[in-house]
């Protein structure tokens, strides 16, 4: 009887005018989306078969060998995972800062008149591609990184081993300084909306209190969009650890680990852009190359659903309120 | 000069009031600070490449091929990978964009939209790996030549794993600015669902879609790092989908290692060139946000 009822309705429904329309068109808009998601464990399954050679070959004292050699065929991963995580983090040391005070000026102090005119120009940052970023490092940036910001900070934070040896412009720091570069507009845009979703009561019952702007800014606003400024700094955190043409040109491309910041280093993204520029490639080296992409593409993966995860979270927190 | 001083002066008093009413001042002025470094290094971009590139712009740089000094044939490959790549990516894309706003409520839907979102962040050079292994695969199974590794297709593939996920999410956004009340008008006219999202709500939100697919051949004409191990380059124009082909960012790239002056002053030109047209792109994008938030 039921079934009947079920067969009955499946007709009545599939005379009605559009309902075979309908569901085509909701199952193709359905399958390709799908398909794109697909894409993502398309994308692991291949470089995990491509980089099979080299897992079976070094297992996991890959990620801790420091040796990256083409002649005796040995290749290990870790000053490039070094390199990535080092320049990553001085990235978001000098970049940090700088965006969160581009996203507060925008969102909260600036003048009304100037807020939407600042807020396109830095959105042009983003606009600008790596290669050129890469490019005008390697010839404006780097030469006055050499002749006088290097040693200045040398005169200063000399004593510390992380800024000893002779500078060159071409080095860890300058790769630092591009990423840092070329995050800000990531992190200010994000935590730009953070801060907008903080509902307008907030702010009103801190100026209401007798705050300052700044003061209403730092207490009512800044501290209750932290989760997400803090999801901005990890997407932005993302951005670096992948970031290719601008770090391969400035980093000096030196296979090895060194611990001032003075001296050239590679990450994972450079080594991998650097290789693929030359001829030919030994079996096993490419597949140790394909490893190392396949690492990338997981410390990635692993930071931005740790963020997309704060981010949203925040942000339909502050619709809700707001 | 009306913004000069779009704030008053605190008293000259340093006692607990005048103190808080300057810092106030002051964090504002060190906000300001921190736009004004954010943007020296575009200022720089923008002056030394309009400097050092105006004097390499010459016909001959547009009329020769690399091999030459030129840039002929990295503006044509570039031209042929975007508009290669945006006949695929496009439609995929906005079908997607469909589904997410039309369809995409619930869980599959936000699981779609999640993995969409964690696409866009992979980064480009895994993408670029990610076609050399999947074709250098195919090649050793036998299925294909290992020439074809290094082609045109291979290319437009990278280019088209990039901008899928982007502009599917751009246009899920521009379709979810149409109107509950548009759709239900349009349905309460009694057309199929499918009808009123072709013929009414795809139209409304026209303007975003142009946006997007905007944003989405600007994300992909800069990209370097996936055409290094696809795509490759050239020295010469166009030879055919199954053979390497030159882009712009990739002469750039080349171009800037080179010794030599002569190819340094074209790369600048090269970088002036492809600066100017990322920059109209963002502007028109942006134009046309403008334009239909005026006018609605």
């Amino acid at each position: 009887m039921l079934r009947l009822q079920f067969v009955r309705r499946r007709l009545l429904r599939s005379i009605e005018p559009g309902a075979l329309g309908d569901s085509l068109f909701h199952w193709l808009t359905g399958i390709v989306a799908v398909g794109v998601v697909a894409l993502l464990g398309l994308i692991a399954v291949v470089l995990l078969i491509a980089a099979q050679q080299s897992i079976r070959t070094f297992g996991f004292s890959f990620l801790a060998g420091t040796r990256w050699d083409s002649v005796a065929d040995i290749y290990g991963a870790a000053p490039f995972v070094y390199g990535t995580l080092v320049t990553s983090a001085f990235a978001l040391l000098l970049g940090v800062p700088i965006s969160l005070g581009v996203a507060i000026f925008l969102s909260e102090l600036a003048p009304p008149k100037l807020r939407v005119p600042l807020t396109y120009v830095v959105e042009l940052l983003a606009a600008v591609p790596s290669v050129v970023y890469g490019f005008w490092g390697l010839k404006v940036l780097a030469p006055a990184m050499a002749s006088s910001i290097e040693p200045a900070v040398q005169s200063l934070l000399g004593f510390l081993p992380l800024f000893q040896g002779t500078p060159t412009g071409s080095d860890k720091f300058s790769a630092s300084v591009i990423l840092a570069v070329m995050i800000i507009p990531t992190i200010s845009a994000v935590s730009r909306e953070a801060l907008r979703a903080v509902p307008q009561s907030q702010r009103e019952a801190a100026l209401a209190l007798g705050a300052t702007r700044w003061e209403s800014t730092r207490v009512a606003v800044v501290r209750y969009a932290r989760a997400g400024i803090f999801g901005a700094i990890i997407l932005g955190l993302g951005r670096a650890v992948g970031e290719t043409m601008a770090v391969t040109m400035m980093i000096g491309n030196k296979n090895s680990i060194s611990v001032s910041l003075f001296d050239q280093g590679q990450t994972i993204a450079s080594l991998i852009a650097n290789s693929f520029g030359e001829a030919s490639l030994g079996y096993l080296q490419s597949s140790a190359l394909l490893e190392l992409g396949l690492v990338l593409m997981l410390m990635s993966l692993v930071i931005n659903v740790f963020a997309r995860l704060m981010v949203s979270r925040v942000l339909r927190r502050g619709e809700g309120l707001g | 000069m009306k913004l000069a001083l779009p704030f008053t002066l605190p008293p000259l008093r340093f006692d607990r009031e005048g103190r808080r009413l300057w810092k106030d001042l002051a964090m504002t002025a060190a906000a300001f600070v921190c736009v004004v470094i954010a943007l020296i290094p575009l200022g720089s971009i923008l002056i030394e490449a309009g400097i050092r590139g105006i004097q390499a712009i010459t016909p001959n740089l547009f009329l020769f091929d690399t091999a030459y000094g030129g840039i002929g044939n990295a503006i044509q490959g570039t031209l042929i990978l975007i508009a290669l790549s945006s006949v695929i990516a496009l439609p995929i894309g906005i079908l997607t964009g469909i589904y997410l706003s039309e369809f995409g409520k619930g869980r599959v839907g936000d699981g779609v939209r999640f993995f969409v979102d964690v696409l866009t962040q992979v980064p480009s050079i895994v993408v670029g790996i990610f076609v050399y292994s999947l074709f250098l695969t195919l090649a050793l199974a036998g299925l294909m030549s290992t020439r074809s590794v290094f082609t045109t297709i291979t290319g437009v593939i990278a280019l088209t794993t990039i901008m899928i996920p982007f502009v599917a999410r751009t246009s899920e956004e521009s379709l979810r600015l149409v109107p509950v009340s548009t759709r239900e008008a349009a349905l309460a006219l009694g057309i199929p669902r499918y009808r009123s999202i072709l013929r009414v709500v795809l139209p409304s939100g026209v303007s975003g879609l142009v946006t997007g697919a905007l944003l989405g051949v600007a994300r992909v004409a800069g990209e370097t790092a996936p055409l290094l191990m696809t795509a490759y380059g050239s020295f010469y124009g166009f030879s055919g989908l199954d053979q390497p082909i030159e882009s712009l960012p990739h002469t750039i790239y080349t171009f800037a290692l080179d010794g030599s002056p002569a190819r340094l002053q074209a790369a600048w030109g090269a970088s002036l060139v492809l600066v100017l047209i990322m920059l109209v792109i963002s502007i028109v994008s942006r134009a046309i946000v403008h334009f239909r938030s005026v006018s609605e």
